[in-house]
């Protein structure tokens, strides 16, 4: 992998070092140039018009749904466009959780998640009168295994994170989906961090659904990805009334359109979704194994680097997903990072949409530097130098 | 331009103004959990003048200095008056210019918002 040709593709590299892509990554040319090329050549409704246009509208739009498929090992019919990983999520919560969690019954998460994965299943708990357990963490924020097998037991839905997007923990989901089967549950995986970063598929994970957004691996706003076994969808209400998830209505009742239009009401950011597709083919040019290899290198030199900072203390374990969250002495996260803005370096502060965890390790906020296929060792130094200077100011 | 002049790391690390005042005639408590500033504002009165003004709370630098400033701003100045100072006010104290950092803008700002809850409680 060629850091410096990937780079050449991200103009908007040479303002700034962006150590900030678990919030959203930066987009090559080619995904911006697809978005333009769509909107001069191609633009129309999709699965609509009946003129030339429109189908190939439509066509290139249904051939992102077969990369995004193939990208997780999925079937086609199983892969919902959504916005992104929050909607993916409430789309679960709504068509499964509101039809089949009922009064006694028991829903799992863990305090690692975002709040995206928390709050939809709180809600829901509360709304249905079902228990809502949350699994702890031990001092390395790894899931605590025997909290998780006593939580787990009895359990009718399981929702866990691939990765967390503040202590970088990877639990290991194909194991959690394996143990939520057992009893019966089902399982959901947000993987929100993961597969920006690595290969993933839903058969090996055997997740019974798995959400993800293009936003954070390279693709524009407004395309994310709800991945659902077949069966399970089939099973669910819509989550939206309304156009294209119709087969037919009349004054009385309406009848459901089939996979995935079931899911996919009103018109859809067919632009989001054809840079999406850009993006998609970006990460297959140069291989999702790559991608994970080069990233794993860069992460082990981001925790070393920040780690010879005196007093500066890494929320998690060692072997992580591509993010380091921190804390700096008595510096305050806002001041740390802008401070590190001033030296032109973009990192997050804040409580990162996941205030059951920074609460749990007693901290308000944390800052968090993440990386991506195109970041190089120099920024980290460049981070660490900054971050030293950040230290004798509030040392 | 540098946010972090020396004034403001210096009123960070030394506040001015920081403790508490006994049965305060004003006080109020402000806390933003999306980035961890809270702070409660104390202010003792006496024949209709603020005699004294104290903070207690944690927070970023901007917040802090500011809060120091603003604090030592109230002192002397008529119960009725209070009203009447305004967000510029406010940000004049601190002298850096906040206008391109809105993010920024609200941790200045918070020891007059806790201000205008006291004097307007709930």
């Amino acid at each position: 992998m060629d850091v410096e040709k990937i780079r050449a593709d991200f103009p908007i590299l040479e303002k700034v070092t962006y150590l900030d892509s678990a919030a959203t990554s930066q987009r090559p040319n080619q995904v911006i140039e697809s978005i333009s090329e769509f909107y001069r050549d191609k633009n129309t409704n999709v699965e609509r018009g009946l003129y030339k246009l429109a189908e190939e509208a439509t066509l290139a739009y249904s051939e992102v749904r077969e990369k995004a498929a193939r990208f997780v090992g999925a079937g086609k019919n199983e892969i919902i466009f959504t916005r992104n990983t929050t909607e993916s999520l409430n789309l679960v919560m709504r068509g499964w959780g509101e039809k089949n969690v009922k009064k006694g019954d028991k829903i799992v998460t863990t305090i690692l998640e975002h709040h995206s994965n928390f709050v939809p299943w709180q809600v829901l708990a509360k709304k249905r009168g079902a228990s809502f357990g949350v699994v702890g963490i031990g001092g390395q924020c790894e899931l605590d295994e025997s909290d998780l097998e006593k939580k787990i037991k009895g359990a009718n839905l399981v929702a866990v994170s691939a990765a967390s997007n503040v202590a970088g923990t990877i639990p290991d989901v194909k194991k959690i989906c394996r143990m939520a089967h057992e009893e019966g549950a089902i399982c959901v995986v947000d993987a929100a961090q993961l597969v920006p970063s690595r290969p993933v598929d839903v058969k090996s994970i055997g997740c019974d659904f798995l959400t993800f957004s293009g936003h954070k691996m390279l693709g524009p706003f407004g395309a994310g990805v709800l991945y659902g076994k077949e069966g399970l969808l089939e099973s669910m209400d819509p989550f939206m009334y309304g156009s294209e998830m119709i087969r037919s209505v009349n004054t009385e009742s309406a009848e459901w359109n089939g996979l995935p239009h079931k899911f996919e009401s009103g018109t859809p950011d067919v632009a989001a979704v054809i840079g999406f597709g850009a993006a998609l083919d970006y990460l297959n040019s140069i291989g999702m194994e790559n991608v994970q290899s080069y990233e794993e290198g860069l992460t082990s030199y981001l925790y070393e680097r920040l780690d010879e900072v005196d007093g500066l203390e890494i929320i998690g374990p060692e072997k992580r997903a591509g993010l380091v969250a921190f804390t700096l002495g008595n510096a305050h996260p806002h001041d740390i990072a802008a401070m590190l803005d001033e030296d032109n370096i973009a990192v997050r502060s804040g409580h990162h949409c996941a205030m059951p965890l920074h609460e749990h390790l007693g901290i308000p906020a944390s800052t968090r530097a993440s990386i991506y296929i195109y970041n190089r060792k120099e920024e980290i130094d460049k981070l660490a130098e900054s971050l030293e200077k950040v230290r004798k100011i509030f040392g | 331009m540098d946010i972090y002049q020396e004034f403001i790391i210096g009123l960070y690390k030394n506040p001015k103004n920081k403790g508490t005042i006994d049965n305060p005639d004003l006080r109020a408590q402000l806390y933003n959990k999306s980035c961890g500033d809270a702070i409660t504002l104390f202010i003792k009165t006496e024949n209709g003048e603020i005699k004294d003004a104290k903070f207690m709370g944690e927070g970023c630098a901007i917040s802090m200095a500011s809060s120091s400033l603003f604090t030592g701003y109230l002192k002397g100045k008529k119960v009725g008056d209070l009203e009447k100072i305004t967000k510029d006010d406010a940000l004049s104290l601190i002298k850096i210019d906040l206008s391109k950092n809105p993010s920024r803008m609200k941790c200045a700002l918070l020891p007059l918002e806790a201000l205008k809850k006291a004097i307007r409680p709930e």
